[in-house]
């Protein structure tokens, strides 16, 4: 696997996860406008996935397209950080969780937009639009829960403290990362940690809430080696269109 | 026969409606970006309002409904193209878009140079039913990606507003 191929793949498989995961509130929202935001901001993952997905493709010249990749590939072949496939869990879970996402896809992305990779560089101005919204409004649900009653602040301390040992894989430096910063089509993901730190510690502040001591770091993704809630989200994703391949909407 | 020229297309082009919005056509939205005609087909390049925009190829088959036609009888194919760069923004919408959206119900976007409202500070927005500026903003998400919710505390209406981006 290239080092491009692999890096690309996981830009994609990160929104590809977070979105398919968003995309389980339709319905389920506890008031409708959340339900919408939620589900709207599901619909800019699949979109950003689309798009990096769509060129891990042309990378690999195996004539496989975005949908070959998100619905033929298997649990150990995707490359999403294990944050990603954290269960949605109660409301405050899933805005904890894309909060800690958002928080590193803004640096990621305007980083990318510098990319010298014109396509790359595209795409990444494209999604720095969209995250920055995202990150506007889970971060907004952080400080309103974090500084809300007592039974919010402690729901939401409690996710935050349950997905903090899974952030590591957003900044692993491995060969693929330091190829991308070497030829300057890409960033080493382990430069982006001081400004996603900053983007915490400045909700943190606001929220009135803490981070905990120092937790092991679950590790994995970027390898291929996921939770087994990936395998469950996996089914309800893929079981269509390989129980029907060829397939036309 | 003689060939149209790209502006000619492009009037043709304002007969597509946007499928969400279809008040307004597809060049209008500033949707459309390049079209370039050649001895053998006519390339058109569109951008996506958003990235998940689920309008994208509804919009990409009406464009070919509406020109294969016309392009047949110069013998050319129609080739739609999505590209992303230069990153769609709502600057681009024609100054008669505005005015059309608003008449819809639509409040619409001020200009980029205005941040607020991608910073979730609501600007100022004009409720477009009955003018009153007394407004306030539901959720940053609204009916589509592109718009945010509002509502008017003058005539207490409810009204998507087209987020500035």
């Amino acid at each position: 696997m290239s080092p491009r191929f692999e890096y690309l793949l996981r830009l994609g498989d990160d929104a590809l996860i977070l979105g398919q995961q968003l995309g389980f509130w339709t319905g389920h929202g506890p008031v409708l406008e959340e339900d919408i935001a939620l589900t709207n901001i599901g619909l800019d993952q699949i979109g950003q996935s689309r798009a990096w997905l769509s060129m891990a493709g042309k990378e690999e010249g195996q004539g496989r397209d975005e949908d070959r990749l998100a619905f033929h590939r298997d649990q150990h072949e995707f490359r999403n950080a294990l944050l990603t496939e954290r269960p949605n869990g109660h409301f405050g879970d899933t805005i904890a969780r894309q909060f800690l996402f958002d928080a590193y896809a803004v640096p990621l992305h305007d980083a990318l937009s510098r990319s010298r990779d014109p396509e790359i560089a595209a795409i990444a101005k494209k999604c720095a639009k969209e995250s920055a919204y995202h990150l506007k409004h889970s971060r907004g649900w952080m400080v309103r829960l974090g500084d809300g009653t007592e039974e919010s602040h402690g729901k939401i301390q409690q996710s935050l403290n349950g997905l903090l040992p899974y952030v590591g894989d957003l900044f692993v430096s491995d060969a693929s990362s330091q190829t991308a910063q070497e030829e300057g089509w890409g960033v080493d993901l382990a430069t982006l940690r001081p400004q996603w730190e900053s983007n915490l510690e400045s909700a943190l502040t606001e929220s009135g809430l803490e981070r905990p001591k120092a937790t092991p770091e679950q590790l994995g993704g970027r390898l291929g080696r996921h939770t087994e809630q990936l395998s469950f989200l996996l089914a309800e994703m893929q079981v269509l269109p390989r129980t029907h391949p060829e397939a036309k909407w | 026969m003689v060939k149209r020229t790209a502006d000619q297309w492009w009037r043709l082009l304002q007969s597509v409606p946007d499928p969400e919005i279809p008040v307004l056509n597809v060049v209008e939205m500033g949707i459309v970006r390049e079209v370039i005609p050649d001895q053998s087909r006519v390339l058109i390049k569109i951008t996506p309002t958003y990235m998940g925009c689920p309008a994208m190829d509804a919009i990409s088959d009406d464009i070919q409904e509406k020109l294969r036609e016309p392009a047949q009888q110069e013998g050319l194919s129609v080739d739609v193209e999505l590209v992303y760069a230069p990153a769609w923004t709502t600057d681009w919408l024609t100054e008669g878009a505005q005015q059309k959206l608003e008449d819809y119900g639509i409040a619409p976007p001020g200009k980029t140079a205005d941040k607020r409202t991608l910073q979730g500070e609501a600007p100022m927005v004009r409720c477009p039913r009955c003018k009153a500026s007394n407004t306030e903003m539901v959720s940053l998400f609204g009916s589509t990606a592109c718009k945010a919710h509002y509502r008017c505390n003058a005539c207490s209406e409810p009204f998507d507003h087209f987020k500035c981006i």
